[in-house]
């Protein structure tokens, strides 16, 4: 799971501190589990060694000192990167999906291109497990095959009525 | 097949085709080459069908060139292109529409008795082909008396029997469940893969497009660009 990226996705619309950036992640991905602060913060540790982001000031208010990050244009790069790139299809790539897809519409990224590109890997991955399944002896394998098939159905289900959805949205309640 | 390689069986440029005031296509082109499977897909009202149909020569585009092996369809007489539906085309459709008061071996016989065949001959390779379809037991029994997935490769088997060298489905296991549209499918696709021919598929389920070599998206009459799919040339 990428959520440095992520991360970078958020800091993308503008600099926040810590409790603010795990507060819109959670906001953003409502159906993911909610961020730990000590997450956030390795996180975005690693991000700041890497030079992706920057401290773009320290407050100090009523409570502790604060840190306020900010994305570098190494960082702006990374993110236009990661959206970029098509994501193997597998058990675990949904959720990858959803967060590239969601970050892409914030960031202003070109998400049809995304969408279109993934579609496209997706059922490559389809075409090769439904020539094994064909080839298969066992109906066991095959069984196995069906269930691997019908979650990169879904996948491709949902990545198709993402792309009606985005194409007709008209911004949505107000 | 003595047909060159880089050569295309079939290639659609600039299709547009219009039902009233309704476009369906809007510039649809496509290039086939021979043994080739494509699988078009797209949204509802896309014009999939539509594109499939002008390809197939059941319907003329508006505007725009078919050719198949070079000679342009809409430049036949229509003689010429029945024939050519006939014996170069194989047509599977989502309901295999058979024709009702034939049994299954009249049925698969049917093209090869329009074509001048002679009776027992023609009889004999449907035959053979309801047989290699695994569907020899239903012969002689009407559609009404079959499953819906022996009507189906009954169906098939009526496309094949010609040896065409294009075969197109239009959702050919549409009206199937799951495991029986799979099952149709796998005998379908092996049987193309045997004799070399070519296949054009139109579905909406991403488990058939799957059996495609390639995927062709149809948005709004035009075909969505490929350039940018990974792997794509260019």
């Amino acid at each position: 799971m990428s959520l440095g990226t992520v991360l970078l996705g958020v800091l993308a619309d503008g600099p926040l501190h810590g409790y603010d950036l795990k507060r819109e992640h959670d906001e953003r991905f409502p159906a993911a589990r909610p961020l730990a602060y000590g997450q956030v913060y390795a996180t975005l540790t690693r991000l700041q060694r890497d030079g992706l982001v920057e401290t773009f000031e320290t407050r100090q208010e009523a409570g502790p000192e604060r840190t306020v990050y900010a994305i570098t244009d190494l960082g702006r790069d990374e993110l236009a990167r990661w959206l970029d790139e098509t994501e193997q299809p597998g058990p675990y790539a949904a959720d990858e999906l959803v967060r590239k897809t969601i970050t892409a519409l914030h960031a202003g990224a070109d998400s049809q291109r995304y969408l279109r590109r993934q579609r496209a890997v997706h059922l490559t991955a389809m075409r090769d497990l439904t020539q094994q399944r064909a080839a298969a002896a066992e109906v066991g394998t095959r069984i196995a095959l069906d269930h691997t098939l019908a979650h990169l159905d879904a996948d491709l289900r949902w990545l198709e009525e993402t792309r009606e959805r985005i194409a007709h949205d008209d911004g949505g309640p107000t | 097949m003595t047909t060159d390689p880089v050569e295309p069986i079939l290639s659609a440029r600039g299709l547009h085709k219009s039902f009233g005031r309704t476009p369906a296509l809007n510039g649809a082109s496509l290039v086939l080459q021979p043994g080739e499977s494509v699988a078009i897909t797209g949204p509802s009202g896309s014009g999939k069908s539509t594109l499939l149909h002008c390809l197939a020569g059941v319907v003329r585009a508006d505007s725009g060139i078919v050719t198949f092996r070079g000679t342009r369809l809409d430049e036949l007489t229509t003689d010429d292109r029945t024939r050519l539906r006939r014996v170069s085309f194989g047509l599977v459709l989502q309901f295999g529409q058979l024709v009702p008061e034939l049994s299954a071996v009249e049925n698969v016989a049917l093209p090869l008795l329009l074509e001048g065949r002679p009776r027992a001959e023609a009889a004999a390779s449907a035959l053979q082909w309801l047989e290699r379809l695994e569907v020899g037991q239903v012969a002689g029994s009407r559609s009404l008396a079959m499953s819906g997935g022996e009507a189906q490769r009954v169906a098939i088997a009526r496309a094949l029997v010609t040896s065409p060298d294009i075969v197109f489905a239009d959702e050919p296991t549409g009206a199937l469940d799951t495991v029986t549209g799979e099952l149709a499918l796998d005998v379908l696709v092996k049987a193309i893969k045997e004799t070399g021919a070519a296949l054009v598929l139109v579905t909406h389920d991403n488990r058939v497009a799957a059996v495609a070599d390639r995927e062709v998206v149809l948005r709004d009459g035009v075909v969505e660009d490929e350039t940018d799919h990974p792997g794509a040339a260019g």
